[in-house]
């Protein structure tokens, strides 16, 4: 399941969703990812993110597909805000159960490496001085090649 | 008809979120060339180097072909997460 939204979440309302009732699955691995006050070398006071509604949510499916294609999983979901957020604020939840732990944690880092090369979102970050669109790292772009 | 939305630092740059083509570019990389006669800024923000591109909301590249209706849009790298 997959959402793109401007409303925090609550991390453990999420894990307990991704086990209720869920009598078959005996692993879960979540991730969060946070604005950062550093970024680029930059003091960061806070980030707009930019998405393309439509093919974001597109992009994302198809990343949870070709995740399922690989490994045997029980739940995804994935939550992305959008709009302004501040050093510190939650920016994105990847929640994953599987039978045995190993699935669960390669699915999740497959999952944050192309919903970072792949889905349609620009942050865009305030610091003290400027507001400047943030660059693609080629880092990401490696990590994303290596699966 | 086909329509042409961009985003981030490219709308930005190009004063633009969405235009119209009423022409009838055979792929992706002949609407690139056709948005290039807009002017300088339009080509160096739509090369090929700087800017990803969409059709029908998945990647594509440049050797897409596009029909009537179709929604092409340009990009630049993206950065979520």
């Amino acid at each position: 399941m997959i959402q793109v939204q401007h409303d925090d979440f609550d991390l453990a309302k999420e894990y307990s969703a991704l086990i209720e009732s869920n009598h078959s699955d005996g692993a879960v691995v979540t991730f969060v990812g946070l604005v950062r006050d550093f970024n680029q070398g930059n003091r960061i006071l806070g980030l707009n993110l930019e998405h393309y509604p439509g093919m974001t949510e597109k992009a994302l499916q198809e990343i949870v597909l070709d995740a399922k294609k690989r490994w045997e999983l029980g739940r995804i979901k994935i939550i992305h805000r959008i709009g302004q957020l501040a050093v510190n604020e939650q920016i994105v939840f990847v929640g994953v159960t599987s039978k045995h732990r190993a699935n669960a944690f390669a699915a999740t880092e497959f999952i944050m490496d192309f919903l970072k090369t792949k889905a349609p979102f620009w942050k865009k970050e305030t610091s003290e001085n400027h507001q400047y669109w943030v660059d693609a790292k080629q880092s990401d772009h490696k990590k994303a090649q290596q699966w | 008809m086909i329509k042409v939305l961009f985003f981030a630092k490219i709308r930005e740059q190009l004063k633009t979120s969405e235009i119209v083509v009423n022409e009838n570019p055979e792929t992706v990389g002949d609407l690139r060339k056709l948005l290039w006669l807009n002017g300088p800024d339009w080509k160096s923000n739509l090369s090929n180097d700087t800017s990803l591109v969409a059709v029908n909301q998945s990647l594509r590249d440049d050797s897409m072909p596009l029909k009537q209706g179709d929604e092409v849009a340009f990009f630049p790298p993206v950065t979520g997460g």
